[in-house]
């Protein structure tokens, strides 16, 4: 263990609760178009879990599981999907949501009006677009992160 | 002196801004409220969601998100190139 983990308190706690953090983040992404939430802020909850691991375990707690180049490869796919999202109904409207209410197997489920309990596999494109955003934010949040981090010890050292 | 001037200036703020609260229209009757009542009316029967602000995020307003989604990115590659000689010396 390097000098830069923090007391054996902080790393058990850790430990117990990172898991139960991404867990929550992929939550909020996946439950984006029924509670309040969405991409933006799942993907904010699982990269603050990393945060998590980097402060508590110091840099080299993470050197082999989060790879940067990974982590930018998940990045731009988000960001491609994204983009490719919006210009499935491109011949109606940038950004048209051809898939809601279609009745398909892929979210094309309707929402009855009103007050209701919410129907998981409805939305069209808003579901796959917010994993797209997710997995955007939470893969770019976490790569600025890291580098801060270890630039910031680099010049500490020096 | 420049004590005095930052307090007359400070009162001519307050008073701008409390002037401002006082025509202020009451909480929950905005000037015009045809989109929000559209998008109230709308979100559950248009986009199958019932998280009407997902609904106008990603929707009605998708080309804002996309946007929003290039200002992260590149708030991201510009964090990265800021470091790459850090990371570069470390190989």
């Amino acid at each position: 263990m390097n000098n830069h983990s923090m007391s054996v308190i902080v790393r058990t706690v850790t430990r117990f609760v990172y898991g139960l953090v991404i867990l929550f983040g992929f939550y909020v992404i996946m439950h984006g178009h029924l509670t309040p939430g969405g991409g933006f802020q799942g993907g904010a909850v699982v990269a603050s879990a990393f945060a998590l691991l980097l402060v508590a375990f110091g840099s080299a707690g993470l050197k082999g599981q989060l790879n940067l180049h990974w982590l930018q490869s998940i990045e731009e796919f988000g960001a491609l999907a994204f983009l490719a999202l919006a210009f499935l109904g491109v011949g109606t409207a940038f950004f048209y949501n051809l898939l809601a209410n279609s009745g398909g197997f892929l979210f094309g489920g309707s929402v009855p009006a009103g007050p209701n309990a919410g129907v998981l596999n409805a939305g069209g494109l808003v579901p796959l677009m917010n994993w797209a955003v997710g997995l955007k934010v939470m893969s770019g949040i976490a790569a600025v992160v890291i580098v801060m981090l270890v630039g910031s010890r680099k010049e500490e050292a020096e | 002196m420049r004590k005095a001037l930052l307090f007359v200036a400070f009162l001519f703020v307050c008073a701008f801004l409390l002037l401002g609260a006082a025509e202020m229209r009451p909480f929950g009757e905005p000037v015009v409220a045809m989109m929000d009542e559209y998008y109230i009316q709308n979100a559950q029967p248009e986009v199958a969601v019932n998280n009407a602000v997902t609904a106008v995020v990603f929707d009605y307003r998708g080309f804002d998100t996309l946007g929003e989604a290039t200002v992260l990115f590149a708030a991201v590659v510009g964090i990265l190139a800021l470091f790459r000689k850090l990371r570069e010396d470390e190989r």
